[in-house]
């Protein structure tokens, strides 16, 4: 069944719930396919949220397909400094995100396809669902050498990883979900998956980085849209339903009230940087200034994004003592973010006396620091 | 009424009272004692602290127990139980037991966890269904919710911690008015028979609601302090969430315990319509007494507006003046008319802002002392020798003023491609230092987003600035004395009078405004 992703197709998923549908069907499972029209990661990742806190998965569960334009997704408790190059991500104009479930941080795009299944945590079972996939793909394309590893990714050809997973698990109910790369840009995905800052600690979970490939390399006939098709088919077969896939707009406050207010949440910056756990930042800057090269030790600790001790080891007298602690005065509690540093440091060079050589000492002091963030 | 004394044989009464179907009446010496499911029947002999376990009751939230100091006493071997054991201590003195909630199954056979993020810490109150923690294993991240509503009293693991699934996660202190919920798995529903009530102490202030409608609230991120409730005792009711949520989102939630997607049409076949649902087809809030709960909230200064005050502050020293003006821009508008074609072909967007730009520099050169600095101590004035004009921006996170260097050796087009460029890193949030820092003199084109005349405040170390309110569209007379459509701006200077004297600033205004006004005279002075 080819989708036809025209707004026609939007049916209520009340609708879905409420009419009842002529044929057989198991009382026992119902279940529910459903497709995202956006390709706004945040937007997706609040249909998540919502679902997960609203929707009675006892009743029935779910199945989520949904695709995001180029964004790096964090998981819940890792640190974006140590998982991704940021200053790419802003050259490119990338998204950050940080989702809900733990793991390992994926690339998107519209050559990845994302999977969500929704059930009730006592009916949360990874390797089912994963099995589900495989299953899938060997129906579409039975040359494929697919499997699914106990650390729950599925390799390609027995070296090459092409899903990752992660979960979540509330009160009542649990998603388990997990990416499929059909035709990502492989070139992006591993140049902002490599995190130039050095000098980092932290207990955040990190990732365990993988060669990646595209099913499409394997088989060039292969689109996103089929593989959606093909997944959506069989997890309709597996819970005896129709396949039938019911589009929903994840900016839809009639249908998900409070959708809007979660998107929200996700594209703050207390919660993509805010929430990364505490860490620490100890590296040398080495500075070229007029003929020598000066080797300035930093040391810095991070707590919910924010910089909350600072100390940079100058030579005695490079910079004015009042105008060094005014520094470290104004960087203590502020954002671990270029952008604020950058407004903060450059009005205090306002207020400071109108002297060119300690002008080019703080911008090539400040604009080290800011490379670290 | 109870009357106890220590260890006295007394015929006196202990009167447990309940509200719904189970009934603890327990009559010390020789009276049956029956709980809800009728298999507790115990006998008391004496008055005497002992250790007792009781299996599973099905205690409800709201027995009431006699707070003062009283002696309980079970016999152990009168009692008949079948299920749990729990340990129940009584003491004199406090009233709260301590309860260790321990780490819930996780699932596929996972028996250790890291403790990620703790969200209560020791001493807050909590209610049932609130998160207390977040811990991960193996890709699944997990929120761990209360099963009790009480005070922590201890959180038995730090950050990073193995916690392991079976052992005590924290204590809760439950608050022996409300009796102990069982030990049941946390995705069992909760005994919901009749009208159960619970008492919640939320920051001091009482809110009474059922176990269902705290669930409803807590699955729809309300707190009940925010809810106005219409029950008996101010107790808040189902409707009065819908009530809350329905102005909120403008959408009606059926009245269920867990939310679906529903719609809100007439025709909702297996929907249970009250007669409120039916009355509607549209979602219309329901009009309440108006009660505004808006509180005052108070943050940190940070970031952009921490920079703000800093710059302000010290502006504030300067003794400002301000002179105002208007100006005639009939003929620039026209000129960028023709120009703006041209430019776009060279992939660059043409403002008025560069004309301007460009006329104050060649005012500069003529009153150098709009672009000079005055330094702390007010001794000596430098003149600067490169005109970096600041163009004042408005960012999403606040005001930041970036500068074109060197605009005397700049043309109108090289302005006008280098306030591209500033535009577009400064709207991503991108400026470096070098483009934020060695401004002589500021612009600021207010009018774009409206008004006439402002009250600039200079930047230091800066002793200048100028504000241009918006282009309007009024009537003026020409040289003949005939009206005419005219496009008129305002321009409000301020300059540092320590070293600006109002005859300087309104000198320079004049020029600046004579090139504005006559583009084509520009050209004459352009180096």
């Amino acid at each position: 069944m080819v989708l036809q992703p025209s707004l026609k197709n939007c049916f209520r998923l009340s609708c879905v719930l409420r009419t009842p549908k002529a044929g057989f069907r198991s009382t026992a499972s119902e279940a529910l396919i459903i497709q995202s029209v956006s390709n706004d990661v945040y937007q997706n990742l609040a249909v998540e949220d919502w679902i997960h806190d609203h929707m009675d998965l006892e009743k029935r569960q779910v199945l989520f397909l949904w695709r995001n334009s180029p964004a790096v997704v964090i998981g819940r408790h890792q640190n974006p400094w140590q998982e991704c190059n940021l200053r790419l991500l802003r050259q490119k104009n990338i998204k950050l995100a940080r989702r809900r479930s733990g793991g390992g941080t994926v690339y998107h795009d519209l050559g990845n396809i994302n999977l969500t299944f929704f059930t009730t945590r006592k009916k949360y079972e990874r390797m089912e669902n994963l099995k589900l996939v495989v299953k899938a793909l060997k129906a579409l394309r039975p040359q494929l050498d697919i499997h699914v590893t106990d650390r729950y990714d599925i390799l390609l050809d027995r070296h090459y990883k092409i899903s990752g997973t992660a979960a979540k698990l509330g009160g009542t109910s649990a998603y388990h979900h997990c990416t499929l790369l059909c035709n990502a840009d492989k070139f992006v995905l591993s140049s902002v998956l490599k995190s130039p800052y050095k000098g980092l600690k932290s207990n955040a979970t990190p990732s365990v980085p993988a060669s990646v490939k595209n099913l499409f390399e394997e088989d060039p006939s292969l689109t996103s849209e089929m593989l959606l098709d093909a997944i959506a088919k069989e997890y309709a077969t597996q819970h005896q339903i129709d396949h039938h896939i019911t589009l929903i707009n994840p900016a839809d406050e009639t249908l998900l009230p409070g959708i809007n207010n979660k998107t929200k949440e996700l594209q703050t910056w207390e919660w993509v940087y805010g929430k990364t756990p505490k860490f620490s930042v100890s590296t040398c800057l080495n500075m070229a200034y007029k003929d020598s090269v000066l080797d300035i030790k930093v040391n810095m600790d991070v707590k919910h994004g924010r910089i909350e001790v600072c100390n940079i080891d100058l030579p005695e007298q490079w910079l004015p003592p009042a105008l060094y602690s005014k520094l470290v005065k104004s960087l203590t509690g502020s954002k671990f973010c270029p952008n604020e540093t950058t407004t903060l440091v450059t009005t205090l060079l306002r207020v400071c006396p109108q002297d060119d050589e300690l002008h080019s000492r703080w911008n090539l002091l400040c604009e080290n620091m800011i490379m670290l963030m | 009424m109870l009357e106890t004394h220590g260890n006295h044989c007394e015929t006196s009464h202990l009167e447990i009272v309940q509200r719904f179907d189970v009934l603890l009446v327990i009559i010390f010496t020789g009276v049956l004692f029956s709980g809800s499911s009728k298999k507790i029947i115990s006998k008391f002999y004496s008055f005497e602290l002992l250790e007792v376990c009781i299996h599973r009751v099905r205690w409800c939230s709201s027995i009431r127990v006699i707070k003062s100091k009283y002696v309980c006493v079970f016999d152990k071997s009168a009692l008949k139980f079948s299920h749990q054991q729990r340990l129940f201590r009584t003491s004199a003195v406090s009233c709260g037991q301590i309860v260790q909630f321990k780490l819930s199954d996780i699932g596929e056979g996972i028996t250790e966890v890291t403790v990620k993020e703790w969200y209560i810490k020791e001493g807050d109150s909590v209610s049932q269904f609130d998160s207390i923690c977040e811990v991960q294993s193996d890709k699944a991240s997990v929120t761990i919710t209360s099963r009790y509503d009480g005070i922590i009293r201890k959180l038995h693991y730090s950050i990073d911690d193995i916690a392991f699934v079976g052992k005590p996660l924290v204590d809760i202190e439950i608050d022996a008015s409300k009796g102990f919920a069982s030990e049941k798995d946390v995705v069992e529903t909760p005994p919901m028979s009749h009208e159960e009530h619970t008492h919640q102490e939320i920051k001091g202030h009482k809110t009474l609601a059922t176990p269902a409608v705290r669930r409803l609230a807590m699955e729809n991120n309300i707190k009940l302090s925010e809810v106005v409730g219409t029950g008996k005792d101010n107790r808040i009711l189902k409707e009065d969430i819908l009530n809350y949520l329905a102005k909120q989102t403008g959408a009606i939630l059926p009245p269920s315990p867990k939310a679906e997607i529903v719609p809100p049409l007439p025709k909702s076949e297996t929907v249970p319509a009250t007669p409120k649902d039916k009355a509607r087809k549209i979602p219309v809030p329901v009009s309440r007494p108006i009660v505004f709960s808006g509180k005052d909230r108070t943050e940190p200064v940070t970031g952009f507006q921490k920079a703000m005050v800093k710059t302000m502050s010290a502006a504030l020293k300067i003794p400002h003046f301000g002179y105002c003006d208007e100006i005639d821009l009939t003929q620039l508008v026209q000129l960028r008319e023709e120009l703006k074609p041209l430019a776009e072909i060279r992939g660059i967007k043409l403002s008025f802002m560069p004309f301007f730009i460009k006329a104050a520099s060649l005012g500069l050169l003529q009153y150098p002392i709009l672009n000079a600095s005055l330094d702390e101590n007010c001794q000596n004035v430098t003149y600067k020798a490169s005109h970096n004009i600041g163009v004042a921006m408005d960012t999403e996170q606040g005001l930041i003023v970036p500068n074109v260097k060197n605009v005397q050796v700049c043309s109108v087009f090289d302005i006008a491609s280098e306030l591209n460029r500033l535009q577009s890193l400064g709207s991503a949030g991108q400026l470096g230092t070098s483009d934020l820092t060695g401004g002589t003199f500021t612009l600021s084109n207010i009018g774009t987003i409206g008004g006439t005349y402002a009250k600039p405040v200079i930047l230091p170390p800066e002793v200048a600035i100028g504000a241009l309110g918006k282009i309007q569209v009024v009537p003026r007379f020409n040289g003949q004395g005939e009206v005419f459509k005219a496009q008129i701006m305002n321009v409000s200077w301020s300059a540092d009078h320590r070293i600006i004297d109002g005859a300087t600033m309104a000198r320079f205004s004049n020029l600046w405004k004579s090139y504005v006004e006559n583009p084509a005279s520009m050209l004459l002075d352009l180096k």
